[in-house]
């Protein structure tokens, strides 16, 4: 495919505030293709939501900068006039967040607000919606569509609220779907459910996925693509096999230590990355992550590492150190078993 | 490049303002740097501290720029202006030229606003007026803190029974509509001939006890509320609860933990309150069942006034206008007070 | 549903009880008080305080007191004010249309203008419209309405009465919309539009804050990620979630009023409803109609407040599991 779908080109997005400018994106680019799935990972505050709100410009906050591009089909949309954007919006592009308990409106029926969503884009006759509305909730696999369309969202439990909302997603075939950290809110088993459902729908549908976690687990399945992001850059990229089988940048090597597997001793099984995210305010000298890195040296130091391919085609790592250093060091840090497996 | 949104700049990234760091500094003085920055806030609590202090300075007026009485009456005394001598009460003037007037705002230090129905001078008395509400509207909303503060602290950390049953006696008396308490209390003591007797306090009608303690009295749930939630919500905390475990006992931690986490709460809502019983007192006084002649206070002079609205409207204007300053400036206090100490206006952190 | 009702009607129950034993408390039971000498107006007859002693039980216990207070209240209904010498209930029902009269404008203006103006400070944020709105809306709340009359009638009525501007306006008084609607609506103009001043602030203020908490709602996000309009966000998500405190906030202000809290409005305007009545009784001491006017108010807005709970229970679905 010679265009890609979606393609962001150095996003920066920071706040003002009381406490000086937090830099939430500072300077991202990435691309993805039609029917393509692209994970986001990384801990929490790495700027993987604020990336993808500002791809749908869902950023409310006034105190919000913008710079860079985000070009969808060819357009613009940092560009795009408000309502050329609504259109974009729900039919194109659509999002599912992380909290199915908050996230859909208590005070109206999950029939109404997918029925809301169906005719803010379509011209549908009566009863065309509430039809259709049903029918996705069937595929979405709620059982008794025809009971549970006119119920209230506190009606449903949080597995169920979320297949709700990938319905309400999904009900304008869009090309793009964004889930931002779809099952972190849920139960483990529910969990798995909820993945298997966004795989067999992406197929049905054909759209093309950003699948945003903070767990790598999460993405081992589902992702074609896997972006590593930290404080608000990408520190890796590359597909699947590569990050699971090959990671280079130390801060992966964290992140796939930190899976939760079962085949553990309990003791190792989340062994988190010590240490805090740097300051989005003041940002360290040289590579972010050396503060909690074991590895940093003083090259880290004075010198910002850049995203760049070192090891093969669509790989890319922000890491002074260098492919045979890394590859050394590395299995010291993960378990090897864990690339066996993987 | 391309920037949109309402706020958003063509230059981005710049270094201003990027010193902060936001561990390190107590809440308290976040809130007071965030409170000095509200100019608007200062400002009111500068007229607040004017207002206050002008009134409690009003015998020195009364005594040395106005030199007068503003509790007698002074139906035929004179006043001297500009060489010419004026009788305080004046001859007809009214809409049918009947009845007597009291001489009007003579702008200079006697009879500054003019004079009311009984030549006492309005000025003056709007002083020693404001010194009265102010009291009452200060002393009321202490004492229903004060109250509110101890159930709410004895109900929220003991709970169980002990909270149950407080709390729903405060809904109780919540449901009881405010003035029709107030108004129900009111006349009962005014109609009590010797007074109140509790115990070995003793209040006659005309004290301003009594509208203090009933307005203190009526308030009292509304403070209770939010209190007890905040109790409620500190002792589920793990510092508290470490305390438990360590076996403190439950006296000690109200002291040493829960009351001064709840103190923020009260001293947010104290301007707000000072507003609300202020105006709850002139509302009181006005009905003629708060403040009692010859006290004054700001609603009794407005209701003095009323008779002479058309002719002499300062009388009930003057007092109203700092009904309306001071109340303002109260609630514009207490809103920057709730800015400053609201958790919810610092730096998000979300996941 | 029905549990939730059955629970509010008993809660209820509860709440008029108490309140009517803390009146009779409040009146007959107050140390150093004595009921029947206060019952009986100013300057009262020897025989009428004894008639009142035997009616009202005051020789005897304090149930078998309260047992006739409510008895002379609701059941027999004749109280009888000292003061006028009339039974003070059919007084009261008399005076109620007037009252509705008043608060049923007010309310309208109120509603409307709170509403406006909570809007469009929630809109501008970010403008120097928002904090001018606020700062009018504190205003507003700031004024003692009994004051806020006071200038109205002195404006309306003396000083610019002669002018072009408010040469209309009537007399202070009451004309019944049945006998005349366009003077019913002259004499009440000023009265609503004084009467709303402090709630069309504070409403306001508090929609504000409601809409501004709402728009922080992750379905708030949601309803904008599918693509609907900043207006369709606005009114059918944001302000219909942030109407619940307003609605129930209303109904209880609503009642309150009825039941009598306009009483500092009708004394300024002359207004002869239940306020007005309560007014006059209160500078007479006239007790048992300050007691009946209490205590009917109160009921009236117990009823109310149960009312609003049904009322919010139908806008917000999540209550009514609870
Ligand atoms: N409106 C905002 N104002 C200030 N800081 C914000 C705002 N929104 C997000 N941030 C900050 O941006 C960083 C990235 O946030 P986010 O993208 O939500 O992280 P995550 O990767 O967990 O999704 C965080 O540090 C967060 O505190
Ligand atoms: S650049 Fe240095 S500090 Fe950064 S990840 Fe690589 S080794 Fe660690
Ligand atoms: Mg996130």
């Amino acid at each position: 495919m010679a265009e890609p779908l979606l393609e962001v080109r150095d996003l920066k997005v920071s706040f003002r505030t009381e406490d000086g400018i937090v830099r939430a994106v500072d300077g991202i680019s990435f691309t993805l293709d039609e029917g393509e799935v692209l994970g986001i990972v990384g801990e929490s505050g790495s700027g993987k939501s604020v990336t993808m709100m500002t791809v749908m410009r869902l950023i409310t906050d006034p105190n919000v900068i913008y710079q860079g591009s985000i070009i969808y089909k060819g357009r613009d949309l940092m560009g795009l006039s408000r309502d050329a954007m609504r259109e974009v919006r729900g039919e194109e592009i659509a999002m599912i967040f992380q909290d199915p308990m908050t996230s859909l409106n208590p005070v109206y029926t999950v029939g109404w607000q997918i029925e809301e969503q169906l005719n803010e884009h379509n011209d549908l006759k009566k009863g065309q919606a509430r039809r259709r509305a049903m029918e996705l909730l069937a595929q979405v696999g709620i059982p008794k569509p025809e009971q549970r369309i006119d119920d209230y969202p506190h009606q449903f439990s949080g597995g169920m609220r979320q297949r709700v909302m990938i319905a309400l997603a999904l009900s304008c075939n869009p090309d793009l779907l964004i889930a931002d950290e779809p099952t972190t809110a849920l139960d483990v088993t529910i969990q798995a459910q909820i993945l298997e459902l966004i795989k067999n729908l992406k197929r049905e549908f054909g759209s093309a996925v950003v699948l945003i976690t903070h767990d790598l687990g999460v993405v081992a399945d589902v992702a074609d693509r896997i972006l590593v992001m930290y404080a608000g850059r990408i520190v890796e990229e590359g597909n699947k096999e590569q990050i699971f089988y090959d990671p280079q940048h130390p801060y992966t090597w964290g992140l796939l230590g930190s899976i939760a597997r079962l085949d553990r001793p309990r003791a190792r099984r989340l062994t988190a990355i010590a240490g805090q995210p740097p300051s989005l305010i003041n940002r360290p000298q040289g590579c972010s992550f050396r503060t909690r890195c074991p590895q940093a040296f003083d090259r880290c130091r004075a010198e910002d590492p850049q995203l760049t391919a070192k090891v093969g085609d669509g790989h890319l790592d922000a890491c002074h150190l260098s492919v045979e250093d890394k590859r050394e060091r590395r299995d010291k840090t993960i378990n090897p078993e864990l690339a066996e497996t993987a | 490049m391309a920037v949109f949104e309402p706020e958003a700049e063509g230059i981005v990234f710049d270094a201003e303002e990027t010193g902060g760091d936001i561990v390190g500094r107590s809440p308290w003085a976040l809130a007071g740097r965030r409170l000095v920055r509200n100019k608007l806030a200062l400002a009111a609590l500068a007229l607040f501290v004017l207002i206050v202090a002008v009134s409690f300075a009003a015998p020195l007026y009364s005594n040395y720029v106005a030199d007068t009485d503003p509790f007698a009456s002074n139906i035929s005394g004179t006043v001297t202006l500009n060489g010419k001598t004026e009788p305080v009460l004046q001859q007809g003037g009214g809409k049918l030229g009947l009845g007597e007037t009291p001489i009007g705002p003579t702008w200079h230090s006697k009879y500054f606003l003019g004079a009311d129905n009984q030549g006492r001078d309005v000025a003056a008395r709007v002083l020693y007026g404001g010194r009265a509400s102010l009291e009452i509207g200060i002393g009321s909303a202490l004492l229903a803190s004060a109250i509110a503060l101890v159930f709410a602290l004895v109900a929220g950390f003991f709970g169980g029974w002990t909270d149950a049953i407080i709390s729903r006696v405060m809904d109780l008396i919540w449901a009881f509509p405010l003035y029709l308490l107030a108004i129900s209390l009111a006349t009962v003591l005014l109609t009590a001939p010797n007074g109140l007797k509790i115990g070995f306090i003793h209040l006659s009608a005309g004290s301003l006890w009594v509208p203090l303690l009933i307005i203190g009295l009526v308030y009292v749930p509304y403070i209770y509320r939010p209190i007890r939630g905040q109790v409620l919500s500190l002792r589920e905390k793990e510092f508290v609860e470490a305390g438990i475990a360590q076996g403190a006992s439950n006296f000690r931690l109200i002291f040493n933990e829960v009351l001064p986490n709840v103190a923020s709460t009260v001293i947010v809502l104290m301007p707000l309150m000072i507003a609300t019983t202020i105006l709850t007192e002139s509302a009181l006084s006005y009905l003629s069942i708060g403040v009692q002649p010859p006290q004054a206070s700001w609603g009794t002079i407005i209701e003095d006034g009323q008779s002479l609205l058309y002719t002499r409207p300062w009388v009930a204007i003057a007092p109203g206008i700092m009904i309306v300053l001071t109340v303002l400036a109260l609630n514009v206090l207490g809103d920057g007070l709730r800015d400053a100490l609201d958790p919810r206006s610092k730096v998000r952190v979300k996941g | 549903m029905l549990a939730f009702i059955v629970r509010r009607l008993l809660w209820m129950a509860l709440v008029l009880f108490a309140i009517s034993v803390l009146v009779f408390l409040i009146f007959f039971a107050t140390p150093g008080v004595d009921p029947a000498r206060q019952m009986a107006g100013r300057n009262p007859s020897a025989e009428t305080i004894k008639s009142i002693k035997h009616e009202f039980g005051l020789d005897r216990s304090l149930p078998v007191r309260y047992g006739l207070m409510m008895k002379h209240m609701f059941i027999t209904r004749d109280l009888i004010s000292y003061g006028s010498h009339t039974r003070v209930i059919p007084e009261i029902t008399s005076a109620a249309p007037v009252t509705l009269s008043l608060v049923f404008g007010a309310a309208i203006i109120w509603i409307v203008f709170s509403i406006l103006f909570g809007v469009a400070a929630a809109v501008l944020r970010g403008t120097v419209f928002d904090p001018l709105l606020m700062i009018l809306a504190l205003i507003g709340i700031s004024i003692p309405v009994f004051w806020l009359g006071e200038v109205v009638n002195l404006i309306t009525q003396s000083r610019l009465h002669d002018s072009f501007l408010f040469s209309w306006v009537p007399p202070l008084g009451y004309t019944p919309l049945t006998q005349d609607p366009f003077m019913w609506f002259k004499q009440l103009i000023f009265p609503w539009l004084t009467l709303s001043v402090l709630y069309i602030g504070f409403y306001a203020r508090v929609l504000r804050a409601n809409l501004i908490e709402t728009e922080s709602e992750d379905y708030i996000r949601t309803a904008r990620a599918k693509g609907l309009s900043e207006r369709r966000v606005l009114f059918r998500h944001t302000l219909r979630t942030s109407m619940i405190t307003f609605v129930s906030l209303f109904g209880l202000d609503f009642a309150v009023l009825v039941g009598g809290g306009a009483l500092l409005t009708e004394v300024v305007f002359g207004l002869p409803g239940v306020g007005l009545l309560t007014f006059n009784s209160l500078t007479a001491l006239d007790l048992p109609v300050i007691m009946t006017t209490v205590i009917y108010a109160a009921f009236f807005i117990t009823l109310a407040s149960a009312l609003v709970d049904l009322v919010y229970a139908w806008l917000d679905p999540r209550v009514r599991l609870a």
